[in-house]
C-alpha cells in the first residue's frame, strides 16, 4: 500500500501505528486525497472520523479513512505551523461527511478550510472568543461569560475561496434569502429530540432548506477529557449517547485495553457482549417509541416504554443504574452479574416475539403510517458513503457497514447472526431494520446466555493509568452506528487527545439532503428515523 | 418513604408562619387545590435525564396520576419547566427565553446533577454551572440521572410548595435576582 | 315517556303568574342561558376526564386518580388553575383580533351545542332548519382558528391555521353531504322531528346501506372537523408544537381546549341523532315486553349512552392511528370521501323514491 500511495504523493512521509500514517503536506493534500478517493485500487471512500489536533507546534487534521471495498484503513495526518492564520484545504467535496467536521474543528481550534462553502461554528456561539480545544486556550469565565441575549441569525456564511491563481478571497455564501419564509424548528421542540436547532425555509408546506445548527448540548467533553485520568474520562461516555451508554463505554475501554496490551477474561466479553445487545434492544425500543410519536400515533409510545422498562430492571439489577449504568471498566466489568440477570433475559427473549407483533400490528401494518414511510427520504448508497451514515440508517441503504461484523469484538466472531440490509435507503427500510434488529439481537442473546464461561470478571488495574505513546483508534456498532474512539497519548496519566466518532453528526448532516422538496410532516418523520441523539452529535 | 418524614420540611411552614384571614385563606386553598393538583409540564429536555422524565410520563411511572398530565409544548400553557439536562453557553439564552414566555404562575424543577451544578461537566468552559444562575429554581433533584421516583417525590414537593403560597395577597418567593459573578 | 317540555311549561306558568310578560321572556332567556353554560361547562369537564381515563386505558396506564375518587375532580382542579392563570399581552399582535379568536371559537361551538336535542322536550333551540343551523354555527369556528392563527404573529400559528382551513372546509363538505343524505331520508331538517320519525326504527337500520354508508363518512369528516387525531394536523404537537394555539395562554387556551372537546361531543350527539335514533329507545316490532322494557329506560340515558359510544369511537381513533399528512388529509377528501358521498346521496334518493327502505 505504501508503494501505491508514494505513486501518487512522492512527498508523503509514513508513521507506523496502528494503521499505517501517511503525512502528507498541505498544499497538495486535496489533489492527493482525490486520488485516494477515485484511485481503482485503494478506493478511499469512507472518511471515519476527522480529528482536528494541537500538537503544540502546529496544528493539523488526523483523517481516518477506510475503503468499503477491501477493508483497508489509513491515517492521514495534514498540519499547518501558521497557528495565528490556520489555513487547510477543504475535503468536503470528497466526503461529505467533512462539512460538518471542518466546521467543528474551525469552531474548535480555529483552523479555516480553504473553499469550504460555509465556515461558520458548529458548536459555539458565533461570538465566542478563543478556541477551546487549542492547549492554550484561556478558560477563564469572564473571556466568555454566560450571555442571556439571544445570538443573532446568520444567513450569510463567510467562506475562503482560492482562486486559479492561488490567491485566497473572503467570500460571502448566502444561506436563505431575504425573501424566504425561514421557519425555525427547535431547540426546544418536541420532535428534534432534544435541542437540535433546524432553520426550514418554507415553501408552503414543502420543506425548501434545512439548515442545521448544532451545540445546543455541546458540552465540552473531548477537552474535559485531557484533563482527566483514564478512568476517569469512561464516565463522560455514558453520557454521550446516552441511549447506547454501555456500547459507548465499551469502545473506550477497548482502545484504553488495547492501548495497555491487556487480555479481558472471556466471562467479561460475554458479560459486555450481552449488556451490549440489551442496551441495543432497549434504544431501538426508545426509537420505535418517540419514531411513533412524531407520526402522532400517541400510544406506541407507551407500549414501547412498557417493555423498555423491563430490560431497565435487568440493568438496574446488575448494575445499580437505569440510564446509565457505569459498567463496564478498563479490563473488564464492575462486578458481576447478578444471579438473576439470565433467568430474566431468557423470559425477555420469549416476551419480546410477541410484542414485537403488536408493534407491527398496532403500526407498521397501518395504511397511514406506511404511505408517510414509504419513498419518502431516500438516501442512495453512496451519499450514504459519503457522508458516513453508519448504523440501521446506512444499512437501510444497503451498506453492509456493522463493526461488529468487519470487526468483531467482545464474542461477536462466536454468535451467529445476520446483518440485515434493505436496499432503498427510505424511512420505511430505516425503521424496518432496526425492528428486524431487535430479533437480531434477541437471538444473539439466546446464543450467549447459557455460554457464560466462569472465571473472572476483571482483570486487575492499577488506579493511575499511563498510556504508551501512539494513537489509537477503537470503533464499535452503537444503536445508531459506528461509534469510535480515537486517543493519542503521550504517556502521561491523561490523554494528550481524545476525540469520539459520534454517528449522530454524520446522521444530522444528511437530513437537509433528505428532508428538501418534502413535506414539513416528512422532515420530522426523517429525523425520527434517523434517530440521532442530540448530546451524541454534540458531544 | 413514611409520610411523617415527606411531610417534614420546614422552609415551607416558614412562609405559613404568621396565619392567614379565614376568608382569605380558605380562598386561597381553593386556588392552591387547584393549582398543585394541575402541574402541567413543558416538554423540554436537553440530554439524559430528559429520557428519565420521559420514563416518568410512561406507563410505569405515570404522572398523569397526579395531575401532571398534559405536557404541553408550547412554554405559554406549561406551568413547570423541568429542566433536565445539562444546559450550555448556547442554550442559556433560549431557556430563559422559555422561562420568560410561561405563563405566571410558573416553577421551575432542576432536575439531575447538570441542571443542579453543571455535574460532572463543571469543570467544562462551555457548561453553566447550576441552572439557578439564569433561572430561579422552586424544586432541586439530584441524580444522575434521578429515578423516576425521584422525579415523583420532587414533583410532590412543588405541590407541597404550591399549597403553601399565598394568591391573595402576601409574599411567595423570596426571589434572588440571579446573581452571575458569584460563580 | 317522561316529556321534558313538562317542566319546561310549569317554569313558564310559574314564573307567568308572578311576573309580568316581559320579565317573564327575559328570566326565561336568563335560565336557559345559565343552564346552557353550565350543561356546557360540566359536559366539557366530563368529557376531559373521561378522555384522560380512556388514553391511560389505551396505554397502560392508570390516569389521573389523586384528586377525589379516582381522579374525577381532576378536571376541576386543571379548570381552577387556568382560570387564574396568567393571560399574556404579546407584542406585534393584532391584539383585537388575537382576544377574539378563543370567543369566536367557544361561541361557536356554545351555539352548537345549544341545537341538540337530549330528551324529549328537552332542546333549546328547535325549528325547522335545525340542523341547517348547527351546520352553520359550528362552522364558524373556523374563523376563529383562522384569526387566532393570523392574529399571533407566530410562524407556527400561520402554519397551523392554514392547515385547519384547508382541512376545515374540505371536510365541511363531506359532512354536509352526509348529512343531507339523511335529511333526503328524513325529508325534515327540524331535529325533534327528525328524532321523532325514529320511533320505530333508527336510521341506520331504516336507511340501511345508504345510511350505514353515510354514517361511515359523517364519523370520518366529523373527527377531521374536530381536529382531533388522526387529523390533528392543525395542532400538530410534533410538527408545529401547539398549532394555532401556541401563543395563547391561560383561560384563552382553555377555550380552545374546551371547544375541541365539546366539539367532539357535538359530532358525536349529531350522529346519535341522525342515525342512532337520538333519545329514542330500541325497538324491535314484534318483541312487545323488550320494548316495554327499553321504554322504562329514560330517553336522556338513551341519548347520553349513545353518545358516549360515538364519543368513545372517537377517541378511539385519536389514540391509535398515527397523524396524517396534508397531502394525504385532502386525497382522502377530495379523491375518496366526496365522489362516494356524491353517490350515497343519489343511491339515497333512488332509496326513497322506490320506496326500498323500511
Amino acid at each position: 500500500m505504501k508503494d501505491k500511495i508514494l505513486n501518487i504523493a512522492p512527498n508523503a512521509r509514513f508513521l507506523e501505528a496502528q494503521f499505517l500514517t501517511v503525512c502528507l503536506p498541505k498544499e497538495t493534500f486535496h489533489d492527493t486525497a482525490l486520488q485516494l478517493r477515485h484511485d481503482k485500487e485503494l478506493q478511499f471512500d469512507f472518511l471515519v472520523c476527522m480529528t482536528g489536533m494541537d500538537w503544540g507546534e502546529t496544528l493539523g487534521v488526523m483523517y481516518h479513512l477506510r475503503s468499503t471495498k477491501s477493508g483497508r484503513e489509513i491515517n492521514i495526518r495534514v498540519e499547518t505551523s501558521n497557528r495565528i492564520n490556520p489555513e487547510l484545504p477543504t475535503v468536503s467535496d470528497i466526503w461529505a461527511t467533512a462539512n460538518l467536521n471542518e466546521r467543528e474543528v474551525f469552531g474548535m481550534l480555529g483552523i479555516r478550510f480553504i473553499n469550504h462553502p460555509d465556515m461558520r461554528q458548529l458548536f459555539l456561539r458565533n461570538d465566542w472568543v478563543g478556541y477551546p480545544l487549542r492547549k492554550d486556550y484561556n478558560a477563564d469565565p469572564d473571556i466568555n461569560p454566560i450571555r442571556l441575549e439571544s445570538e443573532s441569525n446568520e444567513d450569510a456564511a463567510l467562506t475562503l475561496e482560492m482562486t486559479e491563481t492561488g490567491e485566497i478571497q473572503e467570500k460571502e455564501n448566502v444561506i436563505f434569502e431575504d425573501d424566504e419564509y425561514v421557519v425555525n424548528i427547535g431547540p426546544q421542540h418536541p420532535a428534534t429530540h432534544g435541542v437540535l436547532r433546524f432553520r426550514v425555509a418554507l415553501e408552503g408546506e414543502i420543506v425548501k432548506k434545512v439548515d442545521i445548527n448544532c451545540g445546543y448540548i455541546h458540552r465540552g467533553i473531548e477537552k474535559l477529557c485531557e484533563s482527566m485520568t483514564y478512568p476517569q474520562t469512561l464516565a463522560m461516555t455514558d453520557r454521550l449517547d446516552y441511549l447506547s451508554a454501555h456500547m459507548n463505554r465499551h469502545a473506550l475501554c477497548m482502545c484504553i485495553e488495547e492501548a495497555m496490551g491487556i487480555e479481558v477474561p472471556e466471562r467479561a466479553k460475554y458479560i459486555r457482549t450481552i449488556m451490549d445487545e440489551l442496551t441495543r434492544i432497549a434504544s431501538h425500543l426508545l426509537f420505535w417509541s418517540t419514531f411513533c410519536m412524531d407520526f402522532g400515533a400517541l400510544s406506541a409510545f407507551f407500549y414501547g416504554f412498557r417493555d423498555r422498562e423491563k430490560i431497565l430492571d435487568m440493568f438496574e439489577e446488575t448494575s445499580g443504574g437505569r440510564l446509565i449504568q457505569n459498567y463496564n471498566c478498563i479490563g473488564g466489568v464492575m462486578a458481576d452479574i447478578h444471579p438473576n440477570l439470565i433467568s430474566r433475559i431468557k423470559e425477555f427473549v420469549k416476551y419480546m416475539p410477541k410484542k414485537l407483533k403488536e408493534y407491527h400490528e398496532v403500526f407498521t401494518g397501518n395504511i397511514i403510517a406506511e404511505q408517510r414511510m414509504k419513498n419518502i427520504g431516500v438516501l442512495s448508497l453512496d451519499d450514504a458513503i459519503s457522508h458516513g451514515v453508519t448504523g440501521p440508517a446506512g444499512r437501510a441503504s444497503g451498506w453492509s457497514c456493522d463493526v461488529r461484523k468487519l470487526h468483531p469484538y467482545g464474542v461477536y466472531d462466536k454468535v451467529d447472526f445476520k446483518e440485515i440490509l434493505y436496499d432503498k435507503g427510505d424511512t420505511f427500510d430505516r425503521y424496518m431494520v432496526r425492528m428486524d434488529e431487535i430479533i437480531e439481537s434477541l437471538h444473539i442473546l439466546e446464543q450467549l446466555t447459557d455460554n457464560i464461561p466462569a472465571g473472572d470478571y476483571a482483570v486487575k488495574t492499577k488506579p493511575i493509568i499511563k498510556l504508551p505513546e501512539g494513537q489509537y483508534y477503537k470503533s464499535v456498532e452503537a444503536a445508531r452506528g459506528e461509534f469510535g474512539v480515537f486517543i493519542e497519548s503521550h504517556g502521561d496519566k491523561n490523554p494528550y487527545r481524545v476525540k469520539f466518532r459520534s454517528p449522530g453528526l454524520t446522521l444530522v448532516s444528511v437530513v437537509d439532503l433528505l428532508a428538501s422538496h418534502n413535506k414539513i410532516a416528512d422532515l420530522i418523520a426523517i429525523g425520527a428515523s434517523l434517530d440521532y441523539v442530540v448530546p451524541d452529535i454534540d458531544r | 418513604m413514611k409520610y411523617e418524614d415527606f411531610k417534614d420540611n420546614e422552609y415551607l411552614e416558614q412562609l405559613r408562619a404568621n396565619g392567614t384571614d379565614i376568608i382569605v385563606g380558605c380562598l386561597d386553598d381553593l386556588i392552591n387545590w387547584g393549582r398543585s393538583n394541575s402541574v402541567w409540564p413543558l416538554t423540554f429536555a436537553t440530554s439524559c435525564c430528559g429520557i428519565e422524565f420521559m420514563s416518568v410520563g410512561a406507563a410505569r411511572y405515570d404522572f398523569a396520576r397526579f395531575g401532571f398530565e398534559v405536557a404541553r409544548a408550547s412554554p405559554r400553557q406549561a406551568d413547570v419547566i423541568i429542566v433536565a439536562g445539562t444546559i450550555v453557553h448556547k442554550m442559556a439564552p433560549v431557556l430563559k427565553r422559555l422561562y420568560d414566555q410561561m405563563a405566571e404562575p410558573k416553577y421551575v424543577i432542576a432536575m439531575g446533577g447538570c441542571a443542579i451544578s453543571g455535574g460532572p461537566f463543571k469543570n467544562s468552559y462551555h457548561v453553566v454551572k447550576g441552572v439557578n444562575q439564569i433561572l430561579p429554581v422552586d424544586v432541586y433533584v439530584p441524580g444522575c440521572p434521578p429515578r423516576p421516583e425521584s422525579l415523583l417525590y420532587g414533583m410532590m414537593q412543588l405541590q407541597r410548595k404550591i399549597k403553601v403560597e399565598k394568591f391573595l395577597g402576601g409574599v411567595n418567593k423570596q426571589e434572588d435576582k440571579p446573581n452571575l459573578n458569584e460563580y | 315517556m317522561f316529556d321534558f317540555a313538562v317542566v319546561t311549561h310549569w317554569v313558564d306558568e310559574t314564573l307567568g303568574n308572578i311576573l309580568p310578560d316581559s320579565w317573564v321572556t327575559t328570566t326565561e332567556f336568563v335560565l336557559v342561558g345559565i343552564s346552557l353554560l353550565i350543561a356546557y361547562a360540566v359536559m366539557a369537564l366530563g368529557l376531559i376526564y373521561a378522555e384522560r381515563k380512556v388514553c391511560a386505558y389505551f396505554q397502560c396506564r392508570l390516569g389521573p386518580n389523586r384528586v377525589g375518587p379516582f381522579g374525577m375532580v381532576q378536571t376541576i382542579t386543571d379548570m381552577i388553575k387556568m382560570l387564574i392563570k396568567e393571560i399574556i399581552e404579546i407584542n406585534h399582535t393584532d391584539r383585537f383580533l388575537f382576544n377574539l379568536a378563543p370567543y369566536i371559537v367557544i361561541i361557536a361551538s356554545l351555539l352548537a351545542f345549544s341545537c341538540i336535542p337530549f330528551a324529549k322536550g328537552l332542546e333549546i333551540l328547535d325549528f325547522n332548519v335545525g340542523i341547517f343551523f348547527l351546520i352553520a354555527v359550528s362552522s364558524i369556528g373556523i374563523v376563529g382558528i383562522l384569526l387566532a392563527g393570523w392574529a399571533s404573529n407566530n410562524k407556527y400559528s400561520l402554519i397551523g391555521a392554514m392547515r385547519s382551513g384547508a382541512q376545515m372546509i374540505s371536510y365541511e363538505l363531506s359532512i354536509g353531504l352526509s348529512i343531507l343524505t339523511m335529511v333526503v331520508l328524513t325529508g325534515s331538517m327540524q331535529l325533534s322531528t327528525i328524532v321523532e320519525s325514529q320511533a320505530d326504527g333508527w336510521f341506520i337500520f331504516k336507511g340501511h346501506i345508504p345510511a350505514f354508508i353515510a354514517f361511515v363518512i359523517y364519523l370520518i369528516a366529523g373527527t377531521a372537523e374536530t381536529n382531533r387525531g388522526p387529523f390533528d394536523l392543525p395542532e400538530a404537537e410534533s410538527e408545529l408544537t401547539a398549532g394555532y394555539h401556541t401563543e395563547y395562554s391561560g383561560m384563552h387556551f382553555g377555550f380552545f381546549y374546551v371547544a375541541e372537546f365539546v366539539n367532539m361531543f357535538i359530532v358525536a350527539s349529531v350522529a346519535t341523532t341522525l342515525f342512532w335514533g337520538g333519545w329514542m329507545p330500541l325497538h324491535i316490532p314484534g318483541w312487545e315486553f323488550f320494548n316495554m322494557v327499553m321504554d322504562y329506560i329514560p330517553p336522556i340515558l338513551w341519548f347520553f349512552g349513545k353518545s358516549a359510544i360515538m364519543v368513545f369511537i372517537i377517541m378511539w381513533f385519536k389514540w391509535t392511528f398515527p397523524r396524517l399528512r396534508i397531502d394525504q388529509l385532502l386525497t382522502l377528501e377530495w379523491k375518496y370521501l366526496l365522489p362516494i358521498n356524491l353517490c350515497n346521496l343519489f343511491l339515497m334518493v333512488f332509496v326513497v323514491v322506490f320506496k326500498l327502505h323500511f
